[in-house]
């Protein structure tokens, strides 16, 4: 048995889990991070918005001060983060943007002088004060009070990953690529590690570590139409459920973006309908304002995801090979216009469709892009249910984010989050030894060996993972995408049900020799459609709506009743998550108003 | 439309006893707006389950998908179909060590490239939390951003004769990885530094100009005009170590 040890095992190689070693690094604790991908690979360099911090640098941050981000932030997730966290990712975001500039990020910085700037696609100028020439600069995004998104032209998340993984080279932090966590080891009470196959040879590698952290990013594959990389399936979350004691928090919370492109999914930014573009039908009709007649294309990112479905589901949509779509129409802009104010959209028409959005219509359809839910843990990162679990970044949560995240803010919180869990498990290093049980190291990777035998010996039958994740991905979608309702929620429940079912009778085609890539997906099937029923299961159960939880049989924000938090667990064998609730909150340093958008009913708490 | 396109695949798993290197070859009808991305995927999932390749932000920011594409390395989720011709022919990367298929480890060898430069920021200061960041002019860091695009695919260092024949050369990423610390003033390495880490045949000397490695690269990062700087920089290195410490004075 192939076995190595650590004292911070990371389950991710993306910014959270980097930051996290480092911190162990520097307080000369060994650390190594595992990923399916070289470290910058990762999910994380795809980010090209930026990373909010309210440094007030700029002209139009100017007056900014965690207190507005964090007011910002409490609105943003409709009163369901945790308050006590999202205080504290506020505070210290200033600090880690500047601790990224230390190491090395090339962060746009101010420049002296009247600027001209562009706001809903029309130019305006601002004077930027001399005195804060050279200071790290901020962008809009994400609909905030100022602008506070500190960023490197297109290329932020890239980077910031960059510089983050020269530091993880320069303290020592091992990094172990094309690897794939699949179970958990431990006891019930403690963890002690991971099991994880290698995808260069398929043999399989017991980790042990004092503290195991699962940082794995969003599980946004579980959805057909995602804007997440091909390796977001949630294997973190996925071996967090399967120990049975590990809780995932409001998984039901999941955000949509309307307009990513046909096949690939690939995201076009919303300047697009900020700038004028309109979205048209198969007759190539502007329907848009038949639903919303004030805002029209310009309604909020949910309403106008949620009305692209309504229509397509009247039968009006593109048909494709790639299943139903809607039009993206810019041409009226301008060539101009759409090669210099929108050169990244004209770019990604150009290199990935072969459309060109001068004279061409854009396919595009709503698209899962962001995760709230993740791993359920306290503000230090701790994870719920086992000793020495602690989870950070897309893949936890946290919970800073609620029902809503802010853009801007996740790959802020990556780094802040880092940092701050980093440090307490540095304390906690300190602090405690942990027992590692020969016994539930063995028994652990038997487990997995025997699942690995009985997936190539077609034991449970002869299903095809793929066809069961397309089965999984058309359920979902009708379900628990933007569009949710009781008699839907059922039916996909009852769907991925049966879908699950099926997942455990999977066999492979193939002889499962080395980097597999048939078992690669038969491995973590059945994990992700039990991701998918803890969506849709708590979206059935959550009888209200609430940030990206929209239910049309429940349009209003019910804070007497649901001011929570959904916790699913799993108990072996059974087919449907176990799910309890706890406050969203213990501390309300802004008690629940109105988010002052997005309109929407609230039935206000009891006194 | 409706071609059909016909994709022969290098296939090797050396995981596999019974493998043996081979070509195989693929039909597929072609659908509007396909990519490599798209078909690859598609003879996965309906013909050949046990293809290896890789993909991860399918979007040309990550650098995963890098393969030599009818003779020529480039990203395969970057490549439309409707750009190829009726039969393509893909192999894995050369230089980079073998996975399976159309899979290679990048990964071992990017990281011995970050420790043979010490890619990052070396400096005696330490960090202090609560001070304001140091300042930079916005040109100077949109410079650095510049040579920063860099997402590590391997295209050019597959594409250059003297990586084939060396297993040392550092390669034209590399190269442009020190460039861009040299211009980084958080940097405090000397000159003489920077020129024991490059100033070898496996280094700068040994580029020899051709420059497939800018003609390939997806991002297209200057390096033909990054390398040419360098080895200017580095001759005048060069010279300066070699005279007499009383004859040396700041060029
Ligand atoms: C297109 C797009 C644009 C975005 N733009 C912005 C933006 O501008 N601003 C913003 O704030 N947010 C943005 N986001 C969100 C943000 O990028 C992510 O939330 C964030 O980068 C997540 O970082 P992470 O470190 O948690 O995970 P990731 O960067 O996704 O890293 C996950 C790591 O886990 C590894 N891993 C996964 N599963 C396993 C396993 N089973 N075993 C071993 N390793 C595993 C992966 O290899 C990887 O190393 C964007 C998201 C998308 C999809
Ligand atoms: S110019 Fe130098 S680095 Fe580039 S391909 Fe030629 S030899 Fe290689
Ligand atoms: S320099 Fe260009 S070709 Fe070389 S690794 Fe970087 S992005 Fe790829
Ligand atoms: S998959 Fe990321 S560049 Fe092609």
């Amino acid at each position: 048995m192939r076995i190595i040890q650590s004292d911070v095992l990371s389950v991710g190689a993306g910014l959270a889990g980097e930051r996290v070693a480092i911190e162990a690094a520097e307080n000369g604790f060994s650390a190594i991070c595992l990923s399916i991908v070289p470290a910058r690979r990762s999910h994380s360099s795809a980010a090209q918005g930026g990373m909010q911090a309210a440094l007030g640098n700029s002209a139009m941050g100017e007056g900014d001060c965690p207190d507005v981000h964090f007011a910002d932030t409490v609105k943003g997730s409709d009163w369901g983060c945790d308050q006590e966290v999202a205080r504290l990712f506020c505070d210290n975001a200033p600090i880690a943007m500047r601790q990224m500039a230390f190491w090395g990020v090339p962060w746009n910085r101010v420049v002296p002088g009247e600027q001209t700037y562009y706001k809903g696609g029309k130019p305006f100028t601002a004077f930027e004060k001399p005195e804060n020439e050279g200071l790290i600069h901020s962008r809009n995004f994400g609909g905030t009070a100022k602008w506070r998104t500190c960023y490197t032209s297109d290329g932020t998340g890239h980077c910031v990953l960059f510089t983050l993984d020269n530091r993880a080279a320069q303290v020592g932090v091992t990094v172990i690529d094309k690897v794939e966590v699949i179970g958990l080891i431990h006891d019930g009470e403690t963890c002690m590690g991971a099991v994880a196959r290698c995808l260069k040879t398929g043999e399989l590698t017991a980790y042990l570590a004092k503290a195991t952290l699962i940082a794995t990013g969003g599980f946004g594959r579980i959805y057909r139409e995602s804007t997440n990389a091909v390796i977001c399936d949630g294997g973190g979350l996925i071996a967090a459920l399967d120990t049975g004691v590990v809780p995932l928090g409001n998984m039901e919370a999941v955000q949509f973006h309307p307009t990513g492109i046909v096949p690939t999914d690939i995201l076009v930014t919303e300047g697009c309908r900020g700038d004028g573009g309109t979205l048209l039908d198969k007759n190539e009709y502007r329907f848009m304002p038949d639903y919303e007649p004030e805002k029209a294309e310009l309604a909020s990112r949910d309403v106008v995801s949620r009305r692209m479905t309504e229509h397509m589901r009247k039968g009006l949509g593109v048909p494709s090979p790639y299943g139903d779509h809607l039009w993206l129409d810019i041409r009226h802009l301008g060539e101009h216009h759409i090669r210099t104010k929108l050169r990244e959209v004209d770019e990604i028409c150009q290199s990935f469709l072969g459309v060109d959005p001068v004279h061409q219509l854009i396919p595009v359809r709503p698209t899962q892009h962001y995760s709230m839910g993740g791993v359920r843990t306290n503000k230090d990162g701790a994870a719920y249910g086992l000793k020495g679990l602690f989870s950070a970044g897309e893949a936890s949560c946290w919970d800073m984010h609620g029902f809503n995240r802010l853009g801007g803010n996740s790959l802020a919180e990556t780094v802040v989050a880092g940092m701050i869990v980093g440090a307490k498990i540095v304390e906690f290093l300190k602090g405690a030894e942990t027992v590692i049980k020969t016994a539930s190291v063995r028994d652990a990777m038997a487990a997995q060996q025997a699942r690995i035998d009985g997936l190539v010996n077609c034991a449970s039958g002869r299903e095809n993972p793929y066809a069961v994740k397309n089965a999984m991905h058309d359920a979902i979608m009708k379900g628990a995408g933007i569009f949710r309702n009781g008699k839907d929620l059922e039916t996909c429940v009852a769907d991925l049900q049966e879908i699950l079912a099926r997942a455990r009778k999977v066999g492979l085609r193939s002889n499962g020799q080395g980097a597999n890539p048939e078992l690669t997906m038969a491995l973590k099937i059945e994990g992700m459609v039990k991701l998918a029923l803890c969506v849709a299961y708590g979206a059935l159960k959550r009888t209200e709506s609430r940030g990206a939880h929209t239910r049309e049989d429940y349009p209003e924000r019910n804070d007497r009743d649901w001011l929570t938090r959904t916790l699913a667990t799993w108990a072996e064998g059974a087919d449907l998550p176990t799910l309890n609730y706890e406050p969203a909150t213990h501390v309300f340093e802004m008690p629940p108003g109105d988010r002052g958008y997005g309109g929407g009913k609230i039935i206000a708490r009891d006194e | 439309m409706a071609r059909t396109l016909t994709f022969n695949i290098f296939r090797y798993n050396p995981a596999d006893s019974a493998s043996r290197p081979r070509m195989d070859r693929f039909e597929l009808p072609e659908t509007e707006r396909m990519t490599l991305f798209i078909a690859l995927n598609k003879i996965r999932e309906d013909i050949d389950p046990t293809l290896m390749f890789d993909f991860c932000c399918r979007a040309g920011i990550c650098g995963a998908c890098a393969m030599v594409i009818n003779g020529r390395p480039g990203l395969a989720c970057h490549t439309k179909t409707k750009d190829m011709p009726d039969e393509i022919t893909l192999m894995p990367l050369p230089v980079f060590k073998l996975v399976g298929d159309l899979s290679v480890d990048t990964g071992t060898w990017f990281r011995g490239m970050y420790q043979k430069v010490e890619s990052w920021v070396h400096t005696d200061k330490v960090f202090d939390p609560a001070a304001k960041e140091e300042r930079m002019d916005n040109a100077l860091a949109e410079q650095i951003y510049e040579l920063d695009r860099c997402i590590e695919c391997g295209c050019c260092v597959a594409a250059c004769g003297t990586a084939l024949m060396r297993e040392d050369f550092l390669g034209a990423v590399a190269l442009n990885r020190l460039a861009r610390f040299i211009l980084d003033p958080r940097d405090e390495r000397t000159e003489k530094d920077y020129f024991d880490i490059v100033g070898t045949d496996e280094g700068i000397f040994g580029c020899m100009g051709l420059l497939a490695c800018e003609d390939v690269c997806p991002k297209h990062i200057p390096l033909q005009e990054q390398l040419g700087k360098l080895r200017r920089k580095m001759a005048l290195a060069s010279i300066k170590n070699m005279l007499p410490q009383f004859l040396k004075k700041d060029f």
